[in-house]
């Protein structure tokens, strides 16, 4: 089979609020090859989630995705039938959350609930289930899996949990797995542990990774392409080494220079002026133009994505290529 | 690898020195009102064991004819009224078991039925509950004891009638939380069936607060059975509980005669009361908030 495992085309999902209609996630188009990392980052609010969310048909009414496709190996699943949405979901494409702990239940050994995942999609008994949730922990890095197949969630530290949770959505074999800020909630040392061992299973497992994350230097060591998105758009996509040796959009530059890695001693933080749009009042044109250095009046126009060869992005005046 | 969750809750549990007594009197009380048959000088049921001319004797007597002691006396047909409190013992305590599974199986069903399902079922389901609550238990169960009639199966339908409400509802605001958690929603995102989810997800993680209610429940089903059977509407007279002991004792309390009342009246209010104190100590321990 040719082409990418999952097109997201002008993907567009709104909220009714009382204030009036959000518009969390504005014509997003992107795709992932598979066996591909791909980075998905931007600020909080910027639509990045509620594009995971939509992907695997996640959003509770009265929210709903109103325009736009996923195809996932070539098949639509916007409109799907909820039926088949539910046998999409860990089979096929399979979420991480940020949060380890809400996402265990605390009163079920992790054996059983890891189980109840595999039951969930196939026949298979007991004790096949057992053996194959002791492979994929072990898979994880948890060592003596076997062991620790009747323990509870609350005797596992946190970056065990959360290992436990990667090992749910591998149990199945997905050939997409949507990673929600899966580290964030863990400390330094065992996220790198994790980026490490995430890597690894990818080239391994032949799993592709949406990697959903405000923090780019996770995103930096892990993912081969990455998307940036601000207030529902995709302002910039390309390779990862290209964004982020020569951004072309100024809210990317921005984001790099404001790392604290990139900051000189004794001198403040560069940090982007202003705050982000209210998704209720967004700026006529370009979302970003109100905090932007190279706004001016054509920036009061929707720019259009330029194309140039891997690379894409929204902006009027991009910074330039690096002539080297 | 640390304790089970028993041994550990039982190492929190004996710290309570009043529990643990508490538990022991209810763990002797069961054990003695099992053995009763065996262990009791005379079957109080049996109506041919019975001599009139032992009736309403003290505490301590001793009968010429039977040759039986009757450590608590006798009751107005010649019963021995230590063998009577047993025997009555064990049937509160069976109907009082048996009406407090019933009702916490129906109960427990409603409840996590309607947080499962939400909408308007649960309203129409919750609301009736409350409507029911608002109803003293023991109307509802007199009333239902009246329309029923007399026998024990009666009268453990309206003990059930009228406690499943609480239940109910405990299990109903349990299930409620705990359907907004993340793991049930994923779970329920699933292919997985829904009767799975609300079996291995939902209903272990409603189990602390139910425990609590049960215990209560259940002294308060042996409490309102004896009320029940003191006011006539409980067992046949042929099979007296506890409640049908003290009536029956109760014409004879003014003329001094007062074992034939006092003493059941202890055994059920011991029984009761260390059925609470457990019941207290399960709620510290299982109460988050009481926790220190």
């Amino acid at each position: 089979m040719s082409g990418p495992l999952l097109v997201v085309d002008g993907l567009t999902t709104e909220f009714p609020t009382r204030a009036g209609i959000v518009r969390a996630v504005r014509e997003v188009s992107f795709h992932v090859e598979a066996g591909e990392i791909l980075g998905l980052v931007g600020e909080s609010g910027s639509g990045k989630s509620v594009t995971g969310f939509s992907i695997l048909g996640l959003i509770d009414p009265p929210g709903r995705i109103t325009g736009g496709s996923v195809r996932l190996a070539g098949r639509e699943l916007v409109g799907l039938p909820a039926r088949d949405l539910r046998a999409m979901r860990g089979r096929e494409i399979a979420m991480v959350f940020q949060d380890p702990a809400a996402t265990l239940n605390p009163v079920l050994r992790i054996g059983d609930q890891m189980a109840l995942a595999i039951h969930a999609h196939e026949t298979v008994g007991a004790a096949a289930a057992r053996a194959r949730v002791a492979e994929v922990l072990t898979l994880v890095g948890i060592p003596d899996a076997a062991r620790r197949l009747d323990a509870y969630p609350h005797q596992f530290s946190g970056g065990m949990r959360q290992r436990v949770a990667i090992a749910t959505a591998l149990l199945n074999r997905p050939k997409l797995i949507i990673c929600d800020e899966p580290t964030t909630a863990l400390d330094v040392s065992v996220q790198a542990q994790i980026l490490t061992e995430m890597r690894a299973l990818a080239r391994d497992t032949g799993t592709a990774l949406i990697w959903i994350s405000h923090d780019l230097a996770t995103v930096s060591s892990l993912a081969s392409r990455i998307i940036v998105m601000y207030a529902g758009r995709v302002i910039e996509e390309g390779p990862i080494r290209q964004v982020l040796s020569a951004p072309r959009h100024p809210y990317t530059r921005g984001l790099l220079d404001s790392l604290p890695a990139k900051a000189v001693a004794g001198k403040d933080l560069m940090q982007i002026p202003g705050a982000p749009p209210s998704m209720l009042a967004l700026p006529p044109g370009c979302a970003f133009a109100p905090r932007c250095l190279r706004a001016d009046a054509a920036c009061d126009a929707e720019p259009t994505p330029t194309v140039a060869g891997d690379r894409r992005w929204r902006c009027h005046h991009p910074h330039a290529e690096p002539t080297s | 690898m640390t304790a089970g969750p028993v041994a550990q809750f039982w190492s929190e549990f004996r710290v309570n020195r009043v529990a643990v007594v508490a538990l022991a009197i209810v763990a002797t009380i069961v054990v003695l009102s099992l053995v009763a048959p065996w262990i009791t000088p005379q079957n109080p049921y049996d109506m041919s064991g019975l001599r009139l001319a032992d009736a309403r004797r003290p505490p301590g007597f001793v009968s010429p004819r039977t040759g039986i002691t009757h450590w608590l006396g006798t009751d107005g047909q010649g019963r021995d009224v230590l063998s009577a409190i047993l025997y009555g013992l064990r049937v509160s305590i069976e109907i009082g078991l048996s009406a407090g599974i019933i009702a916490f199986s129906l109960g427990v069903t409603l409840g996590t039925f309607a947080a499962y399902l939400g909408g308007r079922i649960e309203a129409l389901i919750m609301r009736f509950i409350d409507l029911q609550l608002s109803f003293p238990a023991i109307l509802l169960a007199l009333v239902l004891a009246a329309v029923l009639g007399q026998g024990k199966w009666q009268l453990v339908a309206a003990l059930v009638t009228a406690q499943y409400a609480y239940f109910a509802r405990t299990a109903h605001g349990a299930a409620a939380t705990e359907r907004s958690k993340d793991y049930v929603e994923a779970a329920l995102s699933t292919p997985l069936k829904p009767h799975v989810v609300v079996l291995r997800h939902i209903l272990p993680n409603c189990m602390p607060p139910l425990i609590v209610v049960a215990t209560v429940q259940v002294a308060n089903s042996i409490a309102l059975e004896a009320t029940l059977s003191f006011l006539g509407l409980g067992l046949p007279v042929s099979e007296p509980s506890l409640g049908m002991l003290i009536a029956n004792g109760f014409q004879y309390l003014l003329s001094g005669r007062y074992w034939i009342s006092i003493y059941p009246g202890i055994a059920l209010i011991v029984l009761i009361a260390s059925i609470n104190l457990v019941g207290d100590q399960v709620r510290d321990q299982l109460n988050p908030r009481l926790r220190r």
